[in-house]
């Protein structure tokens, strides 16, 4: 599979599953646990991707820049700064300790 | 203030806010690999931050399938957020579809986050709609200057993609359930990637949190008195609707608390 085909099976699937939302009978998955189950699902891929992201180099684990960005990001998520901002912050982390040596 | 201009203005706040972040994916996205025009698509057809992001870090790393399932799994939570929406936008025809398409986290937060009928269709469909304009020129805007960039590292773009997933994951972590699944779910991803393929660790990982739904392991104990779902406010399913991105989404979150509490 190419690229192209890869990027329209993925928008095509993530379109239809929004789709299926305001076409399945909302009973189906207003239960709790279908309910909590695709809360915790989406949990847990953005717990994974957040350390995949955060420590991730290929198939290595490494430890650089990205983990002081991080905290950062964190300390400014809990005490609630724009999205933007915390994101912006963890960028700016990253370049400087890179720039300053003081981290790859 | 009148309600349906709050909603136009709570809907443009988080319009501004999110799509500035749309520059971010679009560098990222030609750092991943991608041309201008296959980023452009992403964020045209996908529309789904988190899943967008998780598609191009998945490319990057050269696990594309895998990425194709990330990003699918990621937007599951916007059929959850369709059910919810559909009752207080009520979309016909045509604008069903494009009701569907732009149906994502902040569009969701900022719709059930007004109290009148109007107020919650304006805060969608100015919110939605916005958002899909302004995430769009980011992302171009993006593309176009991350050809100029070099290396997304020395700017700490790699730092950013993961703080953006703790920023939607933050809002989540609502008691020892959620917490402990994103623990487990963390340490397994890295546990796994050095001995998985690229784009495989996070999907291995997502089953913790399967698994844990559906047993309910750690969960509340009464959560099976659910309210009648085919009511017309359906409140309390709104409590356990997570978190949309940023702050601000955040406060609409709390807002809703009380008012469901009232």
């Amino acid at each position: 599979m190419t690229l192209w085909h890869l990027i329209l099976l993925a928008s095509i699937a993530v379109l239809a599953i929004k789709l299926l939302g305001y076409a399945v009978p909302p009973a189906l998955f207003d239960a709790p646990r279908p309910r909590r189950t695709l809360e915790l699902l989406t949990v847990s891929l953005l717990a994974g991707l957040v350390a995949v992201q955060a420590l991730g180099q290929g198939e290595a684990l490494v430890a650089d820049a990205r983990i002081p960005a991080v905290l950062v990001a964190a300390g400014l998520f809990a005490v609630r700064a724009p999205f933007i901002v915390a994101v912006a912050a963890a960028a700016g982390t990253a370049a400087l300790l890179r720039a300053l040596g003081w981290a790859a | 203030m009148d309600p349906v201009r709050r909603a136009w203005r709570e809907g443009v706040s988080v319009v501004v806010a999110t799509s500035a972040y749309g520059l971010s994916f679009g560098a990222l996205a030609v750092a991943s690999g991608l041309d201008v025009w296959q980023a452009m698509v992403l964020s045209m057809l996908m529309f789904s931050g988190g899943s967008q992001f998780a598609f191009i870090g998945a490319v990057a790393a050269g696990g594309g399938v895998a990425g194709v399932a990330s990003a699918a799994m990621l937007g599951l939570r916007n059929a959850l957020y369709g059910m919810s929406v559909r009752r207080v936008v009520d979309p016909r025809g045509a604008l069903l579809p494009v009701a569907a398409h732009v149906t994502i986290d902040e569009s969701t937060a900022v719709a059930l986050a007004q109290e009148e009928p109007r107020a919650r269709r304006v805060g969608f469909w100015v919110t939605g709609v916005g958002i899909w304009i302004g995430w769009n020129l980011a992302t171009l805007g993006g593309a176009l200057l991350g050809d100029l960039l070099g290396d997304p590292r020395q700017w700490g773009l790699d730092a950013a993609a993961a703080a953006a997933f703790v920023g939607l994951l933050w809002p989540r972590l609502k008691g020892r359930q959620a917490i402990a699944v994103a623990a487990a779910s963390a340490v397994a991803a890295a546990a796994l990637l050095p001995a998985l393929p690229a784009g495989l660790p996070v999907v291995v990982a997502a089953l913790v949190g399967v698994v844990v739904g559906l047993t309910n392991v750690l969960g509340p104990r009464h959560e099976s008195r659910m309210p009648d779902p085919g009511g017309p406010e359906h409140r309390h399913g709104a409590h356990e609707r997570p978190g949309p991105v940023g702050s601000a989404g955040v406060e609409h979150g709390q807002e809703h608390d009380r008012e469901g509490g009232a």
